[in-house]
C-alpha cells in the first residue's frame, strides 16, 4: 500500500512537471511579429527586437545552458568570471563560516537564557528587537564599521542566523521536564554534568529545529548579501547575469540556489533524526 | 641571478620572452622570484640585465655574439658598447622603474563603457607595461565602490567625476581627502526613453515622468537636471528623478517602472538592442566634451605610494590615449565585452565605441564622437560640478571652488605624466566651455548659479 502510494505520488509529480514544462514552452514560443527592418539596422539589434523572440527563455534554452554549465563548472577566467561550481563553493563557504560562528554563540547563550529566568526576562527585549531586522539593513552598517566586505558578508550571515537558534535553544532548555531535573537534583548531579547529560539530550530536538530554520535563513541571506557586495559567490553570479539581462542564467541560478538550500536543510534534518527520542 | 652576458660560454636562448628560460611558464615563475630579489639585489644585477638586452639587440644570432666576445674579451666589449650606448644611464632608469612600493593592486570598476581605459588596461597589457600586476574587480554599485575604496579593499577605483569631490567635502560620506588625477571618458552618455514615448520628443511634454540616473552625485544627474531646467521643467517638482544602478535600468524600463533615463553606455544601447527604448539625445548635445567618469584614489594612497601611483596613472593615461583612437575601438570592444568585464554582447559595446549605432527608431546614426577618451582633469570641470551641487542644494554655504578643484583634480600631476608617456598635455588647467549654448566662466561660479531661473539656493 505504502509503495503504491509512493509510486502514485511519483507519477503525479512527473505529470505536474511535464505540464509545467509544456506550459512554459508554449508561453515562450515566438509570438511577436517579425518587424520589417533595414538589414543594416537589423544587424545592430538583438533577437528580441528583430525576430520577435520572447525575452523570456524557453525550457530548452535553459536546459542547453545548464548542460554548458555542467560541462565546465570550475572554469576561472579572471576575477570577475568564474564557473558556477566555484561561485557555489564561495557561497557555501561563507554560509558555513557565518553559521558556525552563530552556532558557537547561540547555543551557549541559549543555555544561559534557558536555565536562568532572570536572564531570560532581561535579554528578551533585545532579542525581540533584533530578530526581525532584515539582513540587508545590516549591510551598510557592517561595511562601514568592519571595513571589509568579505567579513561583512559573514557578519550578516552570523547576525541573521543567530536569533532562531538562540530562541529555540532557550525554549528547549527552559522546557525540559521538571521531573528529570528533580531526579538529577536528588542524585546531586553537578550543574555542568546536568547541563550535558540531562538538559542537552532533552533539548536537542528543539535546538536542531532552530538550527534548521537558521541554515535556511543563512542561505537566503547570502544571495542578497553577495548581490550587494559583489565579487564572488552565487549572489554575484545572479547580479552579473542580470547586468547582461541573461534571464536564462538567472533561472539557472534560481534552480541551483533552491537545490543547495534543500541539500543543506536535508542534511540537518538527518542530524535531527539522530537526536530525537521517543517520549 | 643573471648569467653574465659578456661570458662567451653562456647561451642566451630565445625560447621565452627574455631568452633565459626553456618555456614561457618558467620565465614567469622566474620573474616572480626575481621581483622579490630585485629589491635587495645590487646594481650589478641591473647592469647585466640591461647589457644583456642591448647585446641581444645588437647580435640577434647568439653565435655571433659569442664570437664577438671571444675576440674582444668581456671587459673590452662592455667598454666598446658603452661608448655608444649609455649602459650606466639605462641601468639607472631600469632600477628606478622597478622601485614600486606596491606591485599587486586591486582596482574597482562598474561595468559601463566609461570605465573602458581602466578595464582594457588589463586585457591589453597596459598595467603590465608599467610594471604593475593589477586585478580589476567589478563592483555592484557606486556606494559599494566608494565604501570598498575607503576601506582600502581597492587601491584605486573608477568613480563618477563628482564623487571624489563629494567624498572630499564629506557630502553623502565621511570627509576623506580624495584625488581624481584622470578623467576617463568624455561624452558617452545618452537620454533613453521607453518606446511608448516615441512621439514625445519635446521635454516640455515630460511632466510627471519618472526618470532614472545612476547616482545622486553623478554627471548624469546634473546634466539631466540642467537639460530639464533649460526646457522649463523643474527637476524636483515636475518629474521624479531616482537613482537606479545602471544594470537595473533596462529591466526597470522594460517593466514600465520608469519612463526613461540619462545613463552611461552600454545601458542606452542595450535598451535599444532589446527593443525596449530609443535614444532620445546623446549627452554631447547637451555639453560637447563633458567629463563623465574618473579614475580616483585616496590622497593617502597617492602620498604613501608615489611611484606606484605614477605607474598606475601612466598606465591609465596610456590606455586612455589608445582608446581615443578610432581605429582601436573595435579591438577594445572585443576585449572588454566578455563576462569578466562588461558582460554584454560585442555588437552593443561596438556600437557605443565606434559611434555607428541603431537609435531604436529604425535609423542607423553615425556619431564618431559619441564617446571619446581624454584623461586631462580640467579644474574648470570640477568647478562646474561644484556649481551644480550648490545649485541643486547638495552643498550649502560658502564653497571654496578653486581650492577644492585644485586639491581633488590633480591637473599638474596629469600634465607631468602625460609628457612622460609622450602625449601633449594642454597648457592651461582651466578652460571655458558652454553647456547648451550658455558659456561657463570658471572664475565666477556664484554668478553662474544665480543666473539660472530654476535653482534650490
Amino acid at each position: 500500500m505504502s509503495s503504491n502510494l509512493t509510486l502514485r505520488a511519483g507519477v503525479l509529480s512527473f505529470v505536474l512537471f511535464a505540464l509545467f514544462i509544456a506550459a512554459w514552452h508554449i508561453a515562450t514560443r515566438q509570438i511577436g511579429a517579425v518587424a520589417n527592418m533595414d538589414p543594416e539596422y537589423a544587424k545592430l539589434m538583438g533577437l528580441t527586437a528583430t525576430t520577435g523572440k520572447s525575452a523570456m527563455p524557453g525550457p530548452f534554452d535553459v536546459a542547453a545552458k545548464i548542460w554548458e554549465h555542467l560541462k565546465n563548472p570550475f572554469y576561472d577566467r579572471g576575477p570577475n568570471d568564474k564557473g558556477l561550481g566555484i561561485q557555489l563553493a564561495y557561497s557555501v563557504g561563507r554560509v558555513m563560516l557565518g553559521y558556525f560562528i552563530a552556532v558557537c554563540v547561540a547555543i551557549p547563550t541559549g543555555f544561559v537564557i534557558g536555565m536562568s529566568p532572570l536572564m531570560n526576562k532581561a535579554l528578551n527585549p533585545f532579542i525581540q528587537l533584533m530578530k526581525p531586522i532584515s539582513p540587508l539593513a545590516w549591510m551598510p552598517l557592517a561595511l562601514y564599521t568592519i571595513k571589509d566586505s568579505a567579513v561583512s558578508a559573514i557578519f550578516v550571515i552570523f547576525i541573521c542566523s543567530l536569533w532562531p537558534m538562540l530562541i529555540n535553544t532557550a525554549f528547549g532548555v527552559a522546557s525540559v521536564r521538571k521531573e528529570w531535573l528533580n531526579v538529577a537534583r536528588t542524585l546531586e548531579v553537578r550543574p555542568l554534568r546536568k547541563a550535558f547529560t540531562v538538559i542537552l539530550p532533552a533539548a536537542a530536538p528543539t535546538i536542531l529545529t532552530g538550527m534548521r530554520i537558521s541554515i535556511g535563513i543563512a542561505w537566503l541571506v547570502i544571495v542578497a548579501a553577495e548581490m550587494l557586495v559583489g565579487g564572488t559567490g552565487i549572489g554575484y553570479f545572479v547580479w552579473n547575469e542580470w547586468n547582461n539581462l541573461s534571464i536564462v542564467n538567472v533561472i539557472i541560478s534560481i534552480l541551483v540556489i533552491g537545490l543547495v538550500g534543500m541539500l543543506l536543510d536535508q542534511a540537518l534534518a538527518r542530524v535531527a533524526r539522530f537526536v530525537t527520542y521517543p517520549d | 641571478m643573471f648569467k653574465n652576458p659578456f661570458d662567451h660560454r653562456n647561451r642566451l636562448s630565445r625560447s621565452c620572452a627574455c631568452g633565459q628560460h626553456a618555456s614561457q611558464g618558467e620565465h614567469e615563475a622566474a620573474l616572480r622570484a626575481q621581483s622579490a630579489e630585485i629589491a635587495t639585489n645590487t646594481e650589478a644585477t641591473y647592469e647585466n640585465l640591461v647589457a644583456e638586452t642591448v647585446l641581444r639587440q645588437m647580435f640577434p644570432v647568439d653565435a655571433h655574439r659569442r664570437a664577438f666576445l671571444n675576440k674582444l674579451g668581456a671587459s673590452t666589449a662592455a667598454a666598446a658598447i658603452s661608448s655608444f650606448f649609455p649602459l650606466a644611464t639605462a641601468t639607472e632608469v631600469f632600477a628606478q622603474a622597478s622601485a614600486l612600493e606596491k606591485k599587486d593592486l586591486k582596482v574597482g570598476f562598474i561595468p559601463i563603457t566609461c570605465a573602458t581605459p581602466i578595464i582594457m588596461a588589463a586585457p591589453l597589457g597596459f598595467y603590465v607595461k608599467h610594471g604593475l600586476n593589477v586585478e580589476v574587480n567589478k563592483a555592484a554599485g557606486w556606494a559599494v565602490i566608494r565604501d570598498k575604496t575607503i576601506n582600502k579593499e581597492y587601491d584605486a577605483a573608477h568613480m563618477l567625476s563628482p564623487m571624489p569631490l563629494a567624498i572630499t567635502m564629506g557630502v553623502g560620506a565621511n570627509a576623506i581627502p580624495y584625488t581624481m588625477p584622470a578623467v576617463e571618458n568624455i561624452n558617452g552618455q545618452a537620454i533613453t526613453l521607453a518606446m511608448k514615448h516615441k512621439d514625445k520628443r519635446d521635454p516640455k511634454q515630460w511632466k510627471g515622468f519618472k526618470l532614472a540616473v545612476p547616482f545622486d552625485y553623478s554627471m548624469h544627474n546634473y546634466l539631466l537636471r540642467y537639460y530639464l531646467a533649460e526646457n522649463g521643467i523643474d527637476p524636483d517638482t515636475d518629474v521624479q528623478i531616482r537613482a537606479v544602478p545602471p544594470p537595473e535600468m533596462v529591466a526597470n524600463l522594460r517593466a514600465d517602472n520608469i519612463d526613461g533615463f540619462l545613463a552611461p553606455d552600454p545601458v542606452n544601447q542595450r535598451a535599444v538592442y532589446d527593443g525596449v527604448g530609443f535614444i532620445h539625445l546623446l549627452s554631447k548635445q547637451i555639453w560637447d566634451r563633458h567629463p563623465c567618469c574618473g579614475f580616483a584614489a585616496s590622497q593617502e594612497f597617492v602620498k604613501q605610494n608615489p611611484n606606484t601611483y605614477a605607474a598606475l596613472l601612466k598606465s591609465i593615461i596610456d590606455a586612455t590615449a589608445y582608446a581615443s583612437k578610432a581605429e582601436n575601438r573595435k579591438e577594445i570592444a572585443e576585449a572588454i565585452s566578455p563576462a569578466n568585464y562588461l558582460n554584454q554582447p560585442v555588437t552593443v559595446v561596438e556600437q557605443v565605441l565606434t559611434g555607428t549605432f541603431a537609435d531604436g527608431l529604425g535609423n542607423v546614426v553615425k556619431a564618431a564622437d559619441r564617446i571619446d577618451f581624454d584623461p586631462f582633469p580640467y579644474e574648470s570641470f570640477a568647478i562646474w560640478i561644484l556649481s551644480q551641487m550648490k545649485r541643486w542644494g547638495q552643498i550649502k554655504g560658502d564653497v571654496d571652488y578653486q581650492k577644492i578643484a585644485k586639491q581633488v583634480y590633480l591637473a599638474t600631476d596629469t600634465t607631468k605624466l602625460m609628457k612622460e608617456v609622450g602625449l601633449t598635455p594642454p597648457t592651461t588647467t582651466t578652460k571655458t566651455f558652454s553647456v547648451m549654448g550658455k558659456t561657463f566662466d570658471p572664475s565666477k561660479p556664484e554668478d553662474y548659479i544665480s543666473s539660472f531661473a530654476i535653482k534650490r539656493t
